[in-house]
Order: C-alpha cells, then structure tokens, then sequence
C-alpha cells in the first residue's frame, strides 16, 4: 500500500496528492510517470510525476478529474492508500545542455510541465514559461511556477486574468521579440501540443512534447500506447513519453484516445450509482 | 490387468454453444473413477519412455500407477518432487508433444492421458489436502527473482526448499505473470494460479509487486541490496506487429493488450472499470495459443464472427491441438493460407476490414516449416471491425538496457548456457526471456535448471 501524506486542491477539477514511495522518489526524474491502480477492482492509469522529494520519499501527482479512476482518486484524503503505485517509468526528458528554453503547459498539463522547469531552473538554464488556462478559475501552480521562471506568462482563453489568448500568441510574440530557445518544451492536451509545433516548426526550434496515450502496463508490454513518430510505430512508455513533437502524428494519437469514450462514460456512471465517488 | 481400451477416458467438458458465452474453464476434469480408469491403461513399461519427454521429469509411471491404486495423496506428493505446478501443467503443457508422444500406448490407440492425470490429481489435492509443506530451515542466503511467471515461480520453488531466502520482484500488481495476464480463466482459471502462489508464500517464498526491474530497481542494485544471485524469468513480454498499413486504426489490439485487459484487468466482467471493445467481427492473426485464447476470448465478448488469420496451413499450426479443436467447437472460422496485407480504416479512423492474401507454401525454411509465398491477384477483404495481431513477442529490453555486461543476442534474448549461467557473475536466466517465446513448461524447466545451478554457485563461493 501507498500512503497519501498530503493533500491539495488546486482548483474545481484538479486534485494533487503527495504520496510515500521511497524507491520511484528515489528514482524519479522530470518527464518520466507512475502507473496506480487505487483498490483491487480498479483499472490501471498512468499519471506524470509532477514532483518528487528523494529524502521524503514521496512523490507528487496532480490529476483533473476526468473519469472514474480519476474521480475515485479525488475522492481520497491524507491517510489513506493507493493499492498499488509503479515506476519510474518512461526515459526521462533530456534536458542537458539547455541554456534557454520556453517550457510550455496546457491546463493540467501545467503540471507535468513543472518539474522540467524546476529541473532547468537547477541547472542554471533561463526558463520562461507559458501556462494557458480556459479561464482564471482553473489556474494552477501559478506561485510554484513563479518561483523556477525567469519569466512567467499565465493566458486565460477568455482573458479572465488579464491576459487573454493562447499559449501559441504568446509564444510568437516571444520569439518575434528575438527570443532565441534551445529547446521549446510542450505539455498539454494534443491539440495544444500540435499547435505549438506548427509554430516552432516555422522557425526551426526543437520542440519536446511528452504524450499521454492510453496504457495499461506502462512497461512496453501491451502496445497500447503505439505512436506513429517519423513514421515508425514507438511505444509512448518505454520509448517515450517525451518525442520530437516535429514528427508526431498528432492527429492519430487524439484519434486514438477517443478509442473508450463511449465506455469510460458507462463505467463512470455505474460508479456513481454504486455511490463510490464520494464527491461525486 | 491393465485397461485395454484404445481410447483415453473422455474428458467431460462444457458444451461448446453453452461455453461460448462464458469465461468458466471449458475441460472440468476427471472424476475419481475416471481417474482410476484411465490410469489403469498405462503398462508401467520398463523403459518408461514419457519420461524423458517431460522437461521437468516428473515421475510418471510412478504417479499412475498410485493414482491407479487410488492413493491420490502419493500420487500428488510423487509430481510435486519434480513439478512445483502441477495444476497448471496439466491443463496447458502440450503433451501431444511431450510425455504422451512418447507413450507406448500411443502406437497403437491413443497414449495415456497424463495430461489430464496430473491435472486430477493436482486438484484432488487442492480439494482435499490442507496440510501446507513444512518451511524449510533457512540458510540465511537471500536469492532475487525477476518475474512470478512459471520460470519465476518454479526457481523460486526450488530454492526455497533448498533453504534459500527468496524474494520474487513483479512489475504488475498480480504475481503469476503469464499465467494470469495471458492464459484466460476459461482455460487455466486463476484461484488456481493464486492457489500455487500462496503454496509458495506458505514456504517462505516474498513477492513483491509494482518493482519493474530496469527501472524501480536494477539488477546492481539488487546485488547491493545483498542478494547473493539474481535469477532473470521476465518472460517475452514485447509484442510483435507486423508493420503493414492500418496497425495504429482504432480496433487494432496486440493479443497482449486484448488478453491482459480480459484476464488480468477482468474487462470480460459486466461493470468492470478496464474497458475492452466489443466487437462484432474480429480477425486474429496469427496461429499460436496466444491467436486461439484471443480468438475464444473474443467470441466469449459476444463477437458474431471471429477469424483466424494464419499464413500457413493447419498442420503447421503451433497451437495445441486441443485448442484448435476446442476454438472450432466454439464456432471459429479457420483462414488458413491467409496472410493480412493491410487493414482498412474507415473515416474516422476505425477498422472497417482486413485485406488478406491468399498464400502457398514453399520448401521448408530455417524454422524447418514450409514458407508460405502470397499468390499474386488473389486479395479479398474480411469484414471485421477488430484485428487482434498474436505474430509473438520478444523480450522486454528493460533489463538488458540497464545491466552492464549481460550478454543478449539479436533478438534481444539474454544468453545463457544450459544450466541458466548468464555472461554476468551471480546472473542466471532462463524461460521466455532466454528462448524467445515458448511455453509454459520449458520455463518451469528452466527455472529448475537455473535454482540447481544458482544452489551449486553460492555453495562454490561460500566454500
């Protein structure tokens, strides 16, 4: 068993939860991602480590409620256990040799985003972050992120906060500014990561996106996850996550994760009726 | 005077149109007069030839003539000095290609059914015994497993009766390995395989879940943290595809993927949390047990047609044979010479059908099989909205990626000589993740081949 020793609500959907694993926070490294199972009848979901702390031996996740294993696991607290929690799996994200990067993050994929700025900031490279959000309600881990940024832009789809627009405005008009990246890194829904990389492509800057397709074993051994990448099939968990965002088919990989819609919804409606989401 | 009959005593099974629609084991297994019938067909030949076509050298003779005596208590305590899992073997070994091709019976008639004996008195003693083995008195040496599948788990065995302190690592939150994530309930039912499990916990054998090997931890970690040996059993796990157009269409399944969503994640239940698409029409490809349990599977999920897709012809099958008869009892139409082309994708990106080839064979190839050459201008289409691709799979380059001199060969298989030796000190390997895929009793064998040798090397350094 896997202890939650802390708790956050970072907004209306999105959930972090601190948990006791000595050997993947020993481990651990940005890019890199667990697999959970939250009790015996549940299914196995992989999740990016957000952070990790190797003398606590904890690692951090943060999750949006989207689905039955998701609303399940917002529904835990400090004290309480995760039946079972696997890794660190995946290569890490290469980020030796990176003087200046613009580390971008989509909604939760904020998040992910966090560690690999945090881990660029210790290596003395300049960080300027872009984190887009669909309105200021759902803005997360703005202080965090303050903290390991030379500069930090938060936008809001609606302009709630102030700066209205997506991560892709903000991004040209840094590098129109004559910004000049090593590296553009971009965690987020695929739509976004797409965009970013019709962008970048344009002018010539190396792009890493982490992708997030639907897995079970996390390991290299069901190829669930298979995407297409300069054209050959790669296995997201054990030749990934991160990728050239340049040679991903995007539009595949969002095509491929529509594959259970219409049975996610059926096993998350049963799990209401079984009143197992408890703040559902 | 032994029984004369021909024929093996039958097996009594479920009905193919009633076990078609659900995940119950399809054999149900002797009676005991049944038993003790079949039993009495075997000679006790002098030169015992079954024997030596058992990789794990179980007693053969010896336990049948017991269970003939009707002493099922001996009878199981003979297979178990040899067979750490006889209840798994006798429902998946290929016999047809082991022990009973070897039996002097099979001449003239069918061989005796060991198979189907180990299996009785197998569950004989699990219905009926209760007394677990005694711990063995432990020589304080600590020994690392890599994989609770029938390689793990057999090595783990022997060394725990030799003393030895084991710790089996599994990466999946279940131990069993193939056995649980493959083999579906309908054929090999998993209380059965956790049975076998708990029998080793009660002699002191440690699993621990969720430590992927090459990642949690690495095999140099595992010496540091004071094991004396480390036993490599991590199975093939890699799967294969066969890169033709369509393979990532939504529908596509490895057969591990399909078969691990059904059997470990328990999919096939009504309600389950892990989804599985439920199809109507379903080609696998390929023609081993993995192709027949995916096929089965299938139509189990209610499938209305489901194919196989297999390039050569029946007889080269490398299925058993009883689960080629079992999967046409249950309705599944057989594409022999057949081979996919391509798989067709509708607008949205889902399997619309299966182009395939028509194929003959040729001089037999490296694998002394005949190869199969497509013939020209015969492409038709398989209305299917699911292909499940069951070509093999490889193993897993976690572990060899993240150990420094452990020697592996193209096809990414560990090397190791006959006794599990591998080219670093202290490392024995052996199963799948040795052969390549193969079956379930050659890793069994292996694993017991690698505890004796691993046993003979602490003994050698300690000296």
């Amino acid at each position: 068993m896997y202890k939650i020793i802390r708790k956050e609500v970072l907004n209306s959907q999105v959930k972090l939860l601190e948990i006791e694993a000595p050997y993947i926070a020993k481990k651990a490294e940005p890019g890199q991602f667990i697999m959970l199972r939250v009790n015996e009848e549940g299914e196995r979901i992989p999740l990016t480590i957000a952070d990790y702390d190797r003398e606590k031996g904890t690692v951090t996740i943060i999750f949006q409620e989207v689905g039955a294993t998701t609303k399940i696991l917002g529904s835990l607290n400090a004290g309480d256990s995760l039946l079972d929690f696997v890794g660190p799996l995946g290569k890490p994200t290469q980020l030796e040799g990176i003087k200046k990067a613009a580390v971008i993050g989509g909604g939760l994929g904020t998040a992910i985003a966090y560690p690999q700025a945090k881990k660029l900031s210790g290596i003395g490279s300049e960080v300027h972050v872009i984190a887009g959000f669909r309105n200021k309600d759902l803005i997360i881990l703005e202080d965090r992120m303050s903290k390991v940024a030379n500069k930090l832009v938060v936008t809001t789809d609606d302009g709630s906060n102030g700066t209205k627009g997506f991560v892709t405005d903000v991004l040209k008009k840094l590098l129109d500014e004559g910004n000049a990246y090593d590296a553009v890194i971009a965690i987020g829904p695929p739509v976004m990561m797409k965009a970013v990389c019709n962008l970048t492509k344009q002018y010539g800057i190396k792009t890493i996106v982490s992708l997030n397709p639907i897995m079970i074993d996390g390991t290299g051994m069901c190829g669930g996850c298979r995407v297409t990448v300069d054209g050959k099939i790669r296995f997201a968990c054990v030749d990934g996550p991160d990728f050239d965002g340049h040679k991903v088919d995007f539009d595949e990989l969002i095509r491929r994760l529509s594959m259970y819609k219409g049975y996610e919804r059926k096993a998350e409606e049963h799990l209401c009726r079984l009143g197992g989401i408890a703040n559902a | 005077m032994p029984n004369m009959s021909l024929k093996k005593v039958p097996m009594p099974e479920q009905n193919p149109e009633i076990r078609r629609q659900n995940f119950e084991e399809v054999a149900l297994g002797y009676t005991e007069e049944m038993a003790v019938e079949e039993a009495q067909r075997c000679l006790n030949c002098k030169h015992r030839p079954c024997t030596s076509g058992c990789p794990v050298q179980v007693k053969i003779p010896e336990f049948i003539t017991l269970t003939a005596q009707g002493k099922f208590e001996e009878a199981y305590n003979k297979i178990k000095e040899t067979n750490s899992l006889p209840a798994v073997c006798g429902r998946v070994c290929p016999q047809e290609s082991q022990c009973e091709q070897k039996c002097v019976r099979g001449i003239k008639g069918e061989p005796v059914a060991i198979g189907r004996l180990e299996r009785f008195v197998a569950d004989w003693a699990m219905k009926n015994l209760k007394k677990e083995p005694e711990n063995s008195e432990s020589n304080g040496k600590k020994v690392a497993v890599i994989g609770s599948g029938p390689a793990g788990l057999s090595c783990a065995g022997d060394l725990v009766k030799s003393g030895y302190d084991v710790t089996i690592f599994e990466a999946f939150h279940t131990a069993g390995g193939v056995l649980v994530y493959g083999i579906p309930e309908f054929r090999l039912p998993k209380k059965l395989v956790q049975k076998e499990i708990d029998g080793l916990l009660a002699q002191g054998v440690k699993i621990r879940t969720n430590m992927v090997i090459g990642k949690t931890l690495t095999v140099d970690e595992l010496f540091d943290e004071g094991f004396s040996a480390v036993f490599i059993g991590s199975g093939a796990g890699l799967p294969a595809f066969m890169n033709i157009p369509g393979e990532n269409l939504n529908g596509v399944y490895s057969a591990n993927e399909y078969l691990t969503r059904i059997n470990l994640m328990k999919a096939y239940k009504e309600n389950a949390v892990t989804p599985i698409m439920r199809s109507k029409n379903v080609a696998v490809v390929g023609g081993g047990n993995v192709a027949m349990d995916a096929a089965r599977s299938a139509i189990r999920l209610g499938a209305e047609k489901v194919y196989i897709v297999y390039r050569r012809s029946e007889k080269e099958m490398p299925a058993r044979l009883e689960e080629i008869h079992h999967a046409k009892e249950e309705g599944i139409i057989f594409k022999l010479l057949t081979n996919p082309t391509r798989i067709l994708g509708d607008d949205n990106g889902w399997v619309k059908g299966l182009e395939c080839v028509q194929m003959e064979l040729d001089e037999p190839d490296s694998s002394g099989r005949r190869s199969p050459v497509p013939k020209p201008g015969t492409e038709h289409i398989l209305d299917v909205d699911t292909v499940i691709i069951a070509i093999g799979t490889s193993p897993n380059p976690l572990i060899r990626s993240t150990t420094k001199g452990l020697e592996t060969d193209s096809r990414g298989c560990i090397v190791a000589d006959e006794n599990g030796k591998t080219s670093r000190e202290g490392v024995f390997a052996g199963g799948d993740a040795v052969t390549g895929a193969a079956t379930v009793i050659l890793a069994m064998g292996a694993g017991k081949t690698a505890a004796k040798a691993i046993h003979e090397y602490i003994q050698s350094k300690n000296s």
